[in-house]
């Protein structure tokens, strides 16, 4: 069997374990390629039924409009059930101090909304679009993610995780995170989405706009969200974006490549890996996704 | 394109993150920014070396102690074949971990330091292989450059292995002489061992021929566990009714007489869908919705089979058991039995040997075990279990043991047969 095939049905068999262990998933949704895989693949598991989760958003408030607009879009067209929870609000309510400087992001205030967003609706599972090749932390954690009710991960008292046998068993207050394309890499995901016809946000494929140079890297002016320093030089460049997360902390790379397959021949042909070309996040501290997801980041 | 999924099992200083890394490395499968992050981290060393085993310690504790703790994965692709490398501890105190990594694998790579030869490590990783039914084992033998890329020194350490692998229930062992420091028969053919004329690491991981995972099972017969089931309750598709699961063996074909279990109803599949598409026939590994002819009770835990095979059914089952918990298990103990998706209460009824890891010695009077012990058991369910014997169907013949009270999966069960 073709080994596209093979994490497909892997994947669906872990998101129907979902669907059985829990009462209450959600579907963490951003409007990026790794989300709309999992939306693909939850399609496939549970049509002609219903998903028997809603899609969860946490808006950053500092998100690609035209990410948002395919997020939209795309839960109207399957007709399911999208629950969005703004970073901006629990800045407002639980006075939450923001970030300020230079390279500030909100990235890490998402985990306050996640977590308030979790306890609101109890929900039990969050499934979630992180890869094992994304980053050496995330290469270590198991489908089933189990978090405490702070929503952190202890790396060191992980659970045995045999076979395609999940324990999902839980206890009052604490939730477990699941991880349905831990084993797909960049390029499967692409190679799968070129396969199913999956549609995706322009944000991917090459266009022109104005950017904003800063540490070498291409920095969206989209939105206002970064604000221009003196030294930063202002261009207009053809550009891709190789992941979409919050514009304050993901850079763009220049590109031509405005099909599927030119983008999947860029990325076969790349020498630099997909979080440190796009993520200014992760580029803080040998530890700093390892940090995150002990803090409750998913 | 087909996947390989393979295990490496060494201990602290027999090179196993040096072999992946370099495996990863002269595959041309690090990127640059990947490359240059070790490079720093190394920055300062008095050797100038670059550490290729940072790519694979992912923890803060373990570049700390320079030690794997637990599993990491790594994926690679050669124009052949696709590769998901299962990174183990090698440690004795992350016996569990090895055993979660190595529990899907098709092949193990079971790492010897030439100097050393087969020692305690070697025969626990090998054990643990053994029982978890990988069928490929390549003992590769590092450290060549250290005694001198000797062929009296590999030969002897194959004759070793040969000795111990009689012990085992092993199919097929390969012996390949490496130096994952300097690269030789890692991808590379070395220039240094020219009286070894077998393949490369990488070239035998390539051609070597696997069974896809569910179908290391091949000929096996259908086994389907039901995991949800799809209905619709919209009014065109009032009466829609299917049962959506993974086949774990076999062959499903529309007309199938099938029996659920462990009720023993019966009847037959009247379609076979995958994402809308209706199919005459679906193999394991598929994740597939099936729709049977009848009415027929059936609900996640059922295990639906071909009535032409059926499993054993039984409330009384003996199994090997890896016990993976620091508290220890006593004979009495309750527990959740998991199998497929199926979950009843067991307790254990009797210790019938716990087993020597590093002599396979049987030992007999054993009241209770303790972390990472192996051993044979005999467990009573409180309802009736359907399953097949380990040896002959991993999907069906796995299973694991629940704490009730800390929810947490305390032991993995090779299941033998019924007591």
């Amino acid at each position: 069997m073709d080994y596209l095939d093979q994490l497909e049905s892997e994947a669906i068999h872990i998101l129907r374990e979902v669907a059985g262990q829990f009462e209450r998933p959600a579907l963490l949704f951003s409007g990026g390629k790794d989300s709309i895989t999992l939306v693909h693949l939850a399609l496939k598991a549970f049509r002609p039924g219903k998903f028997p989760f809603p899609l969860l958003h946490i808006d950053t408030g500092h998100n690609f409009q035209e990410a948002l607009d395919f997020r939209d879009e795309l839960a109207n067209r399957i007709g399911e059930r999208l629950i969005v929870r703004y970073v901006e609000d629990t800045i407002r309510i639980k006075k939450l101090k923001e970030p300020t400087g230079r390279n500030a992001t909100r990235n890490g205030l998402q985990t306050f909304t996640l977590l308030d967003t979790i306890e609101e609706f109890e929900f039990d599972a969050c499934i979630g679009g992180a890869r094992r090749d994304e980053e050496k932390a995330r290469a270590k954690e198991r489908v089933f993610s189990v978090r405490d009710e702070f929503g952190s991960w202890d790396p060191k008292r992980q659970r045995p995780e045999l076979w395609n046998l999940y324990n999902g068993r839980i206890h009052k207050g604490e939730n477990v995170r699941v991880f349905p394309i831990s084993n797909w890499t960049e390029l499967d995901v692409w190679n799968y989405i070129q396969r199913e016809n999956i549609a995706l946000p322009s944000l991917y494929f090459a266009h022109e706009r104005e950017l904003l140079v800063r540490d070498g890297k291409l920095m969206a002016t989209a939105g206002g969200v970064i604000k221009p320093e003196a030294d930063d030089q202002l261009v207009t460049r053809t550009v891709r974006f190789r992941t979409v997360g919050d514009i304050s902390c993901t850079a763009a790379s220049e590109s031509e490549a405005g099909t599927l397959d030119a983008v999947i021949a860029e990325i076969q042909a790349t020498r630099i890996s997909e979080r440190g070309e796009t993520r200014m996040d992760d580029q803080l501290s040998e530890a700093a996704m390892e940090d995150r997801k002990k803090g409750g980041y998913f | 394109m087909d996947l390989l999924r393979f295990i490496t099992c060494g201990s602290v200083d027999d090179g196993k993150s040096t072999l992946i890394g370099r495996l990863l490395y002269d595959s041309k499968s690090i990127l640059a920014d990947q490359l240059e992050a070790i490079e720093r981290a190394t920055k300062g060393r008095d050797d100038g070396t670059v550490d290729l085993a940072l790519l694979t310690d992912g923890l803060r504790s373990e570049r700390e102690q320079g030690i794997t703790i637990d599993v990491a994965y790594r994926y690679f692709q050669t124009p052949k074949r696709k590769f998901i490398i299962v990174d183990a501890p090698g440690h004795i105190q992350y016996t569990r971990n090895m055993v979660t990594g190595a529990s899907n694998c098709q092949l193990a790579i079971v790492l010897i330091d030439a100097r050393q030869g087969v020692v305690e490590q070697t025969r626990r990783h090998s054990l643990i292989a053994s029982l978890l039914g990988i069928p490929h084992i390549v003992v590769a033998v590092n450290k060549m450059d250290l005694v001198g890329h000797s062929q009296n020194v590999f030969s002897d350490i194959c004759i070793q292995y040969a000795e111990l692998a009689r012990n085992l229930n092993v199919s097929q062992v390969t012996y390949i002489p490496i130096s994952a420091l300097n690269g030789d028969n890692v991808v590379d053919r070395s220039t240094t061992m020219p009286w070894y004329d077998g393949l490369t690491l990488l070239d035998h991981l390539e051609t070597i021929e696997v069974d896809e995972v569910a179908s290391a099972d091949a000929g096996a017969a259908g086994r389907f566990p039901v995991q949800y089931v799809i209905r619709p309750q919209t009014s065109e598709l009032h009466d829609y009714r299917g049962y959506a699961g993974k086949i774990t063996s076999g062959l499903f074909r529309t007309g199938d007489s099938i029996t659920v279990l462990p009720s023993g109803e019966t009847s037959t599949i009247d379609a076979i869908e995958i994402a809308g598409q209706h199919l005459t026939e679906a193999t394991a590994p598929q994740s597939v919705v099936l729709h049977l002819a009848t009415d027929v009770d059936i609900s996640r835990g059922d295990l639906l089979v071909r009535s032409d095979g059926l499993p054993l059914t039984s409330q009384t089952v003996e199994a090997m058991l890896c016990w993976m918990d620091t508290k220890e298990l006593r004979v009495g103990s309750k527990y959740v039995l998991q199998v497929g998706t199926a979950r009843t209460r067991c307790s254990v009824r009797e210790i019938v040997h716990q087993l020597n890891v590093n002599t396979y010695e049987k030992i007999e009077g054993v009241e209770s075990l303790a972390l990472n012990d192996l051993a044979r058991v005999v467990l009573r369910t409180a309802q009736p279990v359907s399953f097949d014997p380990y040896q002959q169907n991993r999907a069906t013949g796995g299973a694991i043991l629940i704490d009730e009270t800390s929810n947490v999966t305390v032991g993995a069960l090779m299941l033998v047969g019924e007591a």
